[in-house]
Order: C-alpha cells, then sequence, then structure tokens
C-alpha cells in the first residue's frame, strides 16, 4: 500500500529532481511557489511524463522509464482534484459526482453518488449547477467526485486557496475523515502551510526541485534542516495548535 | 410567386441543407484534430482547410473539375464503374457548397474548443474517461455555442455560394439554378423585377442567420 516515486524532468530552466515514498497517510508537500510541487502532482497522474522515473501506487507500477512503462491516466485511477476546483460547468452537483464513477455497472452507481452527497453534505444541491454553489460546496464535490471511483491515492492542488478561514477548517476535518473512511494515501500540495489545520502524518519540503527535509510535522517545524526549511516555516512555528 | 424563383429559392435551401450536414459531419472532426492534437502534416491540412476561404471561387471550382469531371482523378474512374457523373447536377452543387464554406466551421469550432479549459479535459481523463468519451461529454458540449455558430454561418454561407457552383454545376434553369445563380443569369438578361424580388429576400435571410450565429458566438459563461 501507499505511494513511492522517483522523478527527474527537465523543463526551460527548471529541473524536478525528487524521490519519496509514503504509506496510507496525510502527506503535505510543501515549498514556495514554482519548486515543482505541482508538477510532481501532474506527473504521478500521468498528464505529463517524466524524463526518468519510477512511480509505484498500492503496490502497482505507473510508471518506469527504464521498463517503457507508462499507465495512461485513465488507468492510474488516481484522484485528482484539481486547483481552482474544476468542476465541468455544464453538469449538475450530482452529475459531476457521478462523472468520477468507474464501473459500467449502472444501478449500484446511483446508490453510490447518494452515499457520496451524504458523506459530503451535499444534499439538496444535487441539482444545482457549479455557478450556483459556493466554493467550499465545489471543493465538497470536487472531492466526492475524486473519490466515488476509489481511486488508490488522492492527490490535492492547493485544496484550499481562496476560501476564507472556516471553510478550510470545515474542510481540513473533512479531509481527516477522508483519511480514516478511505485508507489511502493523500498527497496535499500547498505554498502556504498556516493555512492547513489538517494534521498531516509527513511532511515533504521541497525547494527549487529538490526534496530539503522530509519528516514528521513536529521535526520539520522544530528542527528545520536548512535555512530554507527555517526561513519556510518561520512564521508558523510555535503559532499552529495543530502541530503542538 | 413565379414558380423558377419559388424553384430556386427551394433548390438553394436544399443545397445549403445537404452542404451543410455533411460540414458539421467532417467540420467538428477536422477542428478537433487541429485544436488537440499534433501530428506530422498538420499545418498542411490547416492550409488546405482554409484555402478555399482565400481563393477565387472560380480556382476552387477548377480544381473540382479536375478533380471530379468527367476525365477527372476520381470522376473518370466514377465514371468508367457507373456511366455517371456528377458535373452539371445539383449533387455538384452541394460539393461546391460544401468546399467552400467548410473553412468557417472549422475556424470557428477549432477557436472554441481551443478555448475549453484544458484541466476539464484532464479532469475528465484522471475520472477514468476516454478521449472519444472526454471529446463527446465534455469537449464538445463545452464548444457548444461555436459549434452552433459555425453550422449557421456555413449554412449561410453554403447558399450563397456562387462562383465554384457555376463552375461545376452550371446554369440549367429549372435544374441547377440556386439564387444566386439565378440572380445572376436574370440581371445579366435584364430581367430586373425578378432579380430584385430575390436581392431582397436573399439579404433578410442572410442578415436573419447572422444576427443568430451572433448570439451564439457571444459567451454567456
Amino acid at each position: 500500500m501507499g505511494l513511492s516515486l522517483k522523478l527527474q524532468k527537465k523543463v526551460e530552466g527548471f529541473t524536478l529532481n525528487v524521490e519519496w515514498k509514503i504509506g496510507n497517510e496525510l502527506a503535505i508537500l510543501f515549498g514556495s511557489s514554482g519548486s515543482g510541487k505541482s508538477m510532481t502532482l501532474q506527473l504521478i497522474a500521468g498528464l505529463i511524463e517524466p524524463d526518468v522515473g519510477i512511480i509505484r501506487s498500492n503496490g502497482s507500477l505507473l510508471y518506469d522509464s527504464m521498463a517503457g512503462v507508462n499507465v495512461s491516466p485513465q488507468k492510474r485511477c488516481l484522484g485528482y482534484v484539481f486547483q481552482d476546483r474544476v468542476l465541468f460547468p455544464h453538469m449538475t452537483v450530482k452529475k459531476n459526482v457521478a462523472y468520477g464513477w468507474r464501473e459500467s455497472y449502472r444501478p449500484e452507481m446511483a446508490d453510490r453518488v447518494r452515499e457520496m452527497l451524504h458523506l459530503f453534505h451535499l444534499e439538496g444541491l444535487e441539482d444545482r449547477f457549479p455557478s450556483e454553489i459556493s466554493g467550499g460546496e465545489k471543493q465538497r464535490v470536487a472531492l466526492a467526485r475524486a473519490l466515488i471511483g476509489r481511486p488508490k491515492a488522492l492527490l490535492l492542488d492547493e485544496p484550499f486557496s481562496g476560501l476564507d478561514r472556516p471553510i478550510r477548517l470545515e474542510l481540513s476535518l473533512l479531509l481527516t475523515e477522508i483519511r480514516n473512511e478511505f485508507d489511502l494515501p493523500v498527497v496535499f500540495v500547498t505554498h502556504d502551510i498556516f493555512e492547513d489545520y489538517a494534521l498531516p502524518d509527513k511532511i515533504i519540503v521541497y525547494s527549487g526541485g529538490r526534496i530539503i527535509q522530509v519528516g514528521s510535522p513536529n521535526e520539520v517545524f522544530d528542527h528545520p534542516c536548512e535555512a530554507e526549511v527555517e526561513r519556510l516555516t518561520r512564521f508558523h512555528r510555535g503559532m499552529g495548535p495543530s502541530y503542538r | 410567386m413565379d414558380p423558377s424563383v419559388l424553384f430556386s429559392l427551394r433548390l438553394s435551401i436544399q443545397v445549403a441543407s445537404a452542404a451543410t450536414f455533411f460540414i458539421v459531419l467532417i467540420g467538428v472532426g477536422i477542428a478537433y484534430l487541429l485544436a488537440m492534437k499534433r501530428f506530422r502534416g498538420k499545418e498542411l491540412l490547416d492550409i488546405i482547410c482554409t484555402l478555399p476561404l482565400v481563393l477565387p471561387p472560380t480556382v476552387t471550382g477548377y480544381y473540382l473539375l479536375v478533380l471530379l469531371g468527367r476525365n477527372g482523378w476520381v470522376g473518370r474512374p466514377v465514371y468508367e464503374w457507373t456511366g455517371w457523373n456528377i458535373m452539371f447536377t445539383w449533387y455538384a452543387a452541394i460539393v461546391a457548397s460544401f468546399v467552400v464554406a467548410l473553412p468557417l466551421m472549422i475556424k470557428t469550432t477549432r477557436a472554441s474548443i481551443e478555448s475549453v479549459d484544458k484541466s476539464l479535459i484532464n479532469a475528465s481523463y484522471t475520472l477514468g474517461h476516454s478521449e472519444l468519451g472526454t471529446a463527446l461529454k465534455v469537449t464538445l458540449p463545452l464548444a457548444k455555442r461555436g459549434i452552433i455558430a459555425g453550422t449557421i454561418l456555413s449554412f449561410a454561407r453554403a447558399m450563397g455560394e456562387f462562383g465554384a457552383t457555376l463552375m461545376v454545376a452550371g446554369n440549367i434553369p429549372g435544374r441547377t439554378d440556386t439564387m444566386p445563380i439565378s440572380i445572376y443569369a436574370h440581371a445579366s438578361s435584364g430581367d430586373w423585377s425578378k432579380a430584385n424580388w430575390m436581392v431582397v429576400f436573399f439579404s433578410l435571410i442572410s442578415g436573419l442567420l447572422l444576427y443568430i450565429a451572433n448570439h451564439f458566438s457571444r459567451k454567456t459563461i
């Protein structure tokens, strides 16, 4: 179980070179903008291809440049929640959630959709369109849509950006529930650790396409191993009650 | 109304409808390829599909003659096999309208497909949907307004097709004289009253179609 990767990717003026491994836990990829966090998610999902690397999810090989393995994004079975809560604007909330259903057996689908709508507190919004619901509601729809197909890992790209504090708090509680309920690796990308109230099991600190520290929140916050980590976490040290 | 005018009107609508049907069928496919895919010869395909927009209709008509005429590349084998040739039938008018109006469909549809948020398409892929499924359920429905606008513009252009049509379908009264050709014939023989009526009618129809096309190409989301 879990997710492991070793990736190298060169684009204009930037080189990503990372290697990490997580179990069924909540891991935060943390670092300033442009450090390669979102790129890592796109590589895991198969939306872009690395130059060299290996990606394993739940024991199965998704990508191996040496062996010539490259599973298509459709078959990787990963839940990806995009930045800016990308919902299909021409589908209702219910249809958006149902769109994530991966099997063809339809009768069961209706039950699962209802279950997900309940789990993500979306009852009463089924027939609304994305333009008619709030940002927090959109994020819950995006999560329900990503999780209904029982993915092997959940990838979240800046899921709280642009949302108010109470909504973030509510969503972070929901994330903790998700981790317990679905028992899968959750990778959470953020450039602002203070907005992430969810208690991560692991923090992976990115800088300029490299990993500069991996550890539990306490380790990273109390013993930053490099000046860079120290600088990134300076404002948050001693302020986040969830880390103490 | 004069029966010959009525015939021309009916023929024009018939030709434009048939041409538009094939334009939608083929134009959306080509527009999708040009908008979403990278392949060898893409630029060439784009140029070939756009050429009829800038070439004199007589040049387009000339190519069609070379291709479909009784001694043409496609026309000859068909003639030898079936004894039938498309030239100077109203089917030739459909082909001419198709070729001349196709670029409008491709340009409009391509632009609207390109404006669909790439994240939505990627989201569909990560949710396990194939490329075809994604195109049918996400990309094309979101490009719908552009496709409708392109369809209407193509229909209007197909209705108005004159030069290439004259070359391949000719001006056979009661058989291939679509409205634009009939107007030309009446005007050149000094029969102004019939021509007047058709000119006014044509202008009104085209204006109305442009109004509807504008309505659809305006963004509302």
